[in-house]
């Protein structure tokens, strides 16, 4: 905010035009419009760069959403909404709405708390904790691609590690087909994007759980509370803000997810366990119905935007305002 | 959490014979040729090469380009910035696959396809939201002292930028390069789009076609799978400290 390359100190950012002051207003107009071509000057290769990349396409998707399209030349047999209406009575739309619920449930119910107790763990001055978190952290680093192949050798019906080491414990023919069958493809995979995801919300834990001032911890250790009790009403309280975020990068994850189905299953079998981003790919490159595919899209931004604008609305709020929220001062 | 990963590079060691046989235990005997053949082969250093130029260069122009927009955003007052700053903050709720489509298609009229400014361009794009976030909040922390300083002593903007403000932000960009490593390297979607030869193939799309292409030879696929991960994995030991800061960073700031 405060900065020496303001042309007039008392002009805050978006005031309006300056008052007219007789004699040095046209110079004083000129020094202002120089000083806005020099910040705006910094702005122009992001702008270029957002506005033709990202920005474009996303209003290019919009458009082509009211068309049926095929995706060459420009669309022109304009339909409206029917690609929308199509879409709320497409089975396999409505599915996919379905399963994008169920990993953001499961995610929440399992994954998360899952996170937490390893972070809490992992606060604690256990032996070798620096390793654990190295090996815990691990395969967020490795791409998508690598944990889909990896686990669809694991998971291979009769001869991957998992069968055998069900086998092994006796448990003959419990698992099978896994990523195959409809009844279990998206508890494997939930299970695969667990292993892969989890370590990257327990280092935010972490990050979460170092900014807690000890005294707090220890005060309520004075006042006699015992371990959960300490847990339950000083360190997830202070936790707040953090988990906060946890949650809203974990439903936005689980709403674009693509990469690792894609290269798994393929939103197989039978669609039983395809994301809303790879019925789309499917519509957009596999079948070339692109005005379709681009309502998917539009679709699933929406989905997105209601989702961060109303999360951010009611809950992201109260990490702005009360005393218990702010004491954790920023992180970095 | 480490058996997958144990189990992969043990698995490599293999035969695909010995591993049907015996999935589990500890090879015997050893077999180094998975390994060795794939390292011999030009192919799979293909791919690291090209990983390695796309990551380089998208990390090079994003940050650059960021690094200008933020310096902007943080030690300017002008009209329309909170406008433009929100613009960009909303980049952060984008989904990419949301634009894969029309972007795609503008990637080919503009005959980027098959060429590593597409996925570099795209990338940087997609990336500056988070950087430009995360480095604003960093340079507005720079006392405006200094920067008065430097104005009496004759800086213009651009020298001040250049010659205080980047040195002072190293860890900062530190931070947003490693992001930009690690997110341009795992990209699966956009390299899948932009090559369809495989001169430029990056890692993540070499390995589903190896896969694909050797689906019966588990072993191979194995020691391929290990092979690929190292350059990740050696990457995120050396850059633990950088990557973990500028997650817990950006997420609570973005």
């Amino acid at each position: 905010m405060t900065s020496t390359f303001l042309p007039d100190k008392r002009s805050g950012p978006d005031v309006g035009p300056p008052p007219p002051s007789p004699g040095s207003s046209r110079s004083r107009t000129r020094r202002r419009a120089r000083h806005w071509l020099t910040a705006v000057g910094f702005q122009v290769p992001a702008l270029v760069l957002f506005g033709t990349l990202v920005l474009l396409p996303m209003l290019f998707a919009l458009y082509a959403s009211f068309f049926r399209w095929g995706g060459f030349g420009m669309p022109d047999d304009y339909i409206g909404g029917d690609n929308f209406t199509r879409l709320f009575q497409d089975p396999v739309f409505l599915g996919d709405l379905w399963r994008c619920l169920l990993l953001v449930g499961l995610s929440l119910v399992l994954q998360l708390p899952f996170a937490l107790a390893l972070a809490v763990a992992l606060n604690q001055k256990i032996r070798g904790r620096a390793v654990y978190r190295m090996l815990f952290f691990a395969p967020y680093i490795l791409s998508e691609a690598i944990t889909g192949v990896l686990f669809s050798m694991i998971f291979a019906p009769d001869d991957g590690l998992a069968d055998h080491v069900l086998g092994a414990i006796g448990l003959d023919g419990v698992g099978g087909q896994w990523f195959a069958d409809p009844s279990t493809v998206m508890a494997t995979l939930f299970l695969v994007m667990t292993w892969k995801y989890f370590g990257f919300h327990m280092m935010l834990y972490l990050a979460g759980l170092q900014s807690i001032p000890a005294e707090l911890t220890e005060a309520a250790l004075i006042d006699g509370a015992g371990p959960w009790q300490r847990f339950r009403n000083v360190t997830l309280p202070l936790l707040a803000p953090t988990l906060r975020i946890s949650v809203f990068l974990s439903v936005i994850g689980s709403i674009q997810l693509f990469d690792l189905v894609w290269v798994v299953t393929a939103g197989g079998p039978d669609h039983h366990s395809e994301t809303m981003a790879v019925t789309m790919f499917q519509y957009g490159f596999k079948r070339y119905q692109v005005g379709y595919a681009s309502a998917i899209s539009v679709a699933m931004f929406g989905i997105s935007l209601v989702f961060a604008l109303a999360y951010q609305r009611f809950v992201l709020r109260r990490d702005l305002q009360g005393a218990t929220t702010t004491m954790r001062g920023g992180g970095a | 959490m480490a058996v997958p990963l144990g189990y992969a590079v043990l698995s490599g060691f293999k035969s695909t014979d010995q591993l049907s046989r015996n999935p589990i235990g500890l090879p015997d005997p050893w077999v180094t040729s998975n390994y060795t053949d794939i390292l011999g082969s030009g192919s799979f250093w293909q791919l690291v090469g090209s990983s390695t130029l796309i990551a380089a260069g998208t990390t090079v122009v994003v940050v650059a380009v960021s690094a200008l927009a933020a310096f902007s955003f943080a030690r300017f007052a002008f009209r329309g910035r909170e406008m433009l700053f929100t613009l960009f903050t909303m980049g952060l709720m984008f989904p990419f696959a949301v634009a894969a489509l029309p972007l795609f298609l503008l990637l080919r009229s503009m005959h980027l396809l098959d060429n590593p400014l597409g996925v570099i361009l795209p990338q940087a794009a997609f990336g500056l939201p988070m950087t430009i976030v995360v480095l604003r909040g960093f340079f507005r922390e720079i006392p405006a002292e200094l920067e008065e300083a430097a104005t009496l002593d004759g800086c213009g903007p651009l020298t001040f930028f250049w010659r205080i403000l980047l040195p002072m932000a190293r860890p900062a960009l530190g931070t947003v390069s490693v992001l930009a490593v690690v997110g341009s390297w795992n990209n699966f979607l956009l390299p899948l789009l932009v090559f369809n030869e495989p001169t430029w193939w990056t890692i993540p799309i070499g390995v589903q076609q190896f896969q694909g292409q050797y689906s019966a030879e588990y072993a191979r696929v194995f020691a391929y799978l290990v092979l690929a991960m190292v350059p990740a994995l050696a990457f995120y030991s050396v850059a633990e400290r950088q990557l973990v800061g500028g997650l817990a960073a950006g997420a609570t700031k973005g």
